[in-house]
């Protein structure tokens, strides 16, 4: 017994030692494992893209993005003015103001889909000051819900309106949680994150997924790719180009 | 010198007794929000940011002021501001540490408050802004105690402080400018986005600073036995200040309406318009905005005359306009129209509930809680000298 607790005591200790001289051993070892699991399935970019066609979205379709993005993310539902989306159907008027004139063939009162831009040159992450908010390289612009302290800075700073904050219990509003995807705190600041955890499983994101091919994804930086051959083959508009943000959310119109 | 604040009369303690009634009624409501999140306030997804972070730019205003005394004191050896420079010095400890409570009670996980030194991020401006007001802080700190305790003992100060003394003239700045950057840096909203930023909010400050100090050198005057100001040379130099400096800030807010007003470029244009006329039949802060310049317009030419400035009824009831005018400006006005309309240009309207109130109210009351006694303290030193 005594010797058991022995070599037990001195296997922790050097457990221990061995972490503490190198703690970056217990990470590798870590994102080797989930390196192993998404081997061969994981989808990867060198600049992650997408393109929405305006033409192809209706109101049924769009519901349908907004629903499933809502539901495997735990978006909670909110009817009020603190209401947490990540991608919702929007007029053109207000996605692109000032480009909209009343003779357009598309009216401008008519939607389409909104979310987060992904810039290139995002002002959510250049304010934010505890990296909360940080760009992948593959350009995906992620959120640490854990780190975040909750002071909207990234809300001031994005010029889409494509942060939401969550002002008191979200959990409260989750009809049915999903259990693979994190529910948040209150006091955090959260957005659509391009499916990140729905790409290293080898999936698209899942409102490309259901949106009958109305929304495209994929590498900007490969010509092959969906979203270049779609920016290729047809004229496509970015939300308020002129402040330099470089969104990497196309609509092709 | 502590001891000088546990020795008081009725006053000074039934004073005390209801800043601490205050404190504890806020303090309350801030647990509640706690417990709720900040749900409880009025803001929203389009106006995220409130009352709280109005109230924060506004003190650092009120705390960069000292700034307006430390020149003419420390650079031009002018002898006006010795006595009353203390004052000042204690005015921005406490209205930092005002500052500091407001953006606490702002954060969704303040818990998590220290991930700003865990995490250092130096490209956010939110990041230098804690440390310019920390070091203001300690800067202030350092100095008033300082040179009061040398003033105590009858000996000059000592030399190494002149060095924290000439480096709080440009941190004094470098407060209110950094906090200006933390709006005007930001794509896409158009009321911020402009270069007069720091130097209106400075112009504001340096208004608004003043215009408080006299005030509460009349209170002091009124309610202890001492006199700070026997000459009254110390508050018409103030009263001089303040008076150029509302000019100075109704001129900057002058530019920007014409540069909105005649490039009439929608997006800059959109948020004057709402604060002052109301968009679509939306506008809660029009009378607000009208009185501000009706009360800062109005003070400032009645104070250009000297004569209305040696008046102690009229200088005062000036400087209370002036004071209100600018806390509408700066504390009011200008985050909410920043937010209003939205980068979607959807208009959100922004009320400050009553738990948010009186959560301010609670941190106004420390803020005072803590310039009563440092107040008490430099008084009480000041009185033993000139016995």
């Amino acid at each position: 017994m005594s010797a058991s607790r022995r070599k037990f005591l001195k296997l922790a200790g050097l457990t221990a030692l061995g972490w503490s001289v190198c703690p970056s051993i217990l990470r590798a070892s870590t994102s080797e494992v989930i390196g192993d699991r998404a081997e061969g399935k994981a989808l990867h970019a060198k600049r992650w893209a997408m393109a929405v066609d305006t033409h192809a979205l209706n109101e049924k379709i769009m519901q349908k993005c907004v629903n499933i993005c809502h539901k495997i993310h735990n978006v909670p539902e909110f009817d009020s003015e603190e209401e947490i989306k990540w991608i919702w159907a929007a007029p053109f008027e207000h996605l692109f103001p000032g480009q909209m004139h009343s003779r357009l063939m598309e009216v401008p009162e008519e939607k389409t889909l909104s979310l987060c831009n992904h810039c290139n040159n995002p002002p959510c992450v250049r304010v934010c000051p505890t990296k909360a908010t940080f760009q992948r390289e593959d350009g995906i612009v992620m959120m640490d819900f854990h780190r975040c302290i909750g002071c909207r800075y990234c809300m001031a700073a994005c010029p889409y309106g494509s942060r939401s904050f969550n002002f008191s219990d979200p959990r409260k509003h989750l009809k049915e949680p999903t259990p693979d995807f994190p529910t948040r705190t209150k006091g955090v600041v959260e957005k659509c994150e391009f499916c990140a955890e729905r790409l290293t499983e080898g999936k698209q994101p899942a409102c490309v997924e259901v949106s009958e091919g109305a929304l495209l994804f994929g590498d900007l930086e490969d010509p092959h790719s969906d979203v270049s051959k779609a920016l290729e083959e047809r004229y496509s508009i970015r939300r308020k180009p002129e402040l330099g943000t470089e969104p990497c959310v196309y609509y092709l119109i | 010198m502590l001891e000088k604040a546990v020795k008081g009369n009725g006053l000074y303690w039934g004073w005390l007794g209801l800043l601490l009634v205050i404190m504890g009624v806020g303090a309350g409501c801030y647990l509640v929000q706690l417990n709720q999140g900040l749900t409880i306030t009025g803001m929203s997804r389009d106006v995220s940011w409130g009352f709280y972070i109005a109230q924060f730019t506004f003190l650092v205003g009120v705390a960069a002021s000292a700034v307006m005394m430390v020149i003419p004191k420390y650079l031009h050896h002018y002898k006006g501001f010795a006595r009353v420079l203390i004052l000042g010095e204690f005015l921005a400890i406490a209205s930092v540490a005002m500052c500091l409570m407001f953006i606490v009670v702002d954060l969704g996980q303040p818990q998590r408050l220290f991930n700003v030194l865990l995490h250092p991020t130096p490209n956010s401006i939110l990041f230098w802004d804690m440390v310019v007001l920390n070091g203001y802080l300690l800067i202030n700190l350092l100095v008033g105690w300082v040179t009061l305790q040398a003033e105590r003992k009858e000996v000059p100060p000592p030399n190494w402080i002149k060095f924290f003394i000439y480096l709080s003239i440009p941190w004094a700045i470098s407060i209110h400018t950094v906090t200006a950057f933390l709006y005007c840096g930001l794509p896409g909203r158009g009321y911020w986005l402009t270069a007069i930023m720091a130097p209106k909010f400075l112009a504001g400050a340096f208004a608004s600073g003043p215009a408080l100090l006299i005030l509460l050198i009349f209170v002091i005057k009124m309610v202890s036995k001492w006199n700070p100001d026997p000459t009254g040379e110390a508050v018409q130099s103030l009263a001089k200040i303040v008076t150029y400096c509302t000019i100075l800030l109704l001129f900057f807010i002058a530019l920007e309406v014409f540069t909105v007003g005649y490039s009439q470029i929608p997006s800059h244009s959109a948020h004057l318009k709402y604060l002052f006329f109301g968009l679509h039949g939306k506008g809660v802060y029009t009378a607000w905005m009208w009185v501000s310049m009706i009360f800062m317009l109005g003070a400032s030419i009645v104070l250009l005359f000297p004569g209305n400035r040696r008046s102690d009824n009229i200088l005062a009831f000036s400087c209370l306009l002036i004071f209100i005018g600018t806390w509408i400006d700066k504390g009011l006005g200008m985050i909410a129209g920043g937010f209003t309309p939205s980068p979607l240009e959807t208009i959100t309207e922004y009320i400050p509930t009553k738990m948010e109130l009186l959560i301010s109210l609670g941190v106004y009351a420390a803020g005072f809680f803590l310039l009563t006694v440092l107040y008490k303290v430099a008084v009480g030193v000041k009185r033993e000298v000139d016995a």
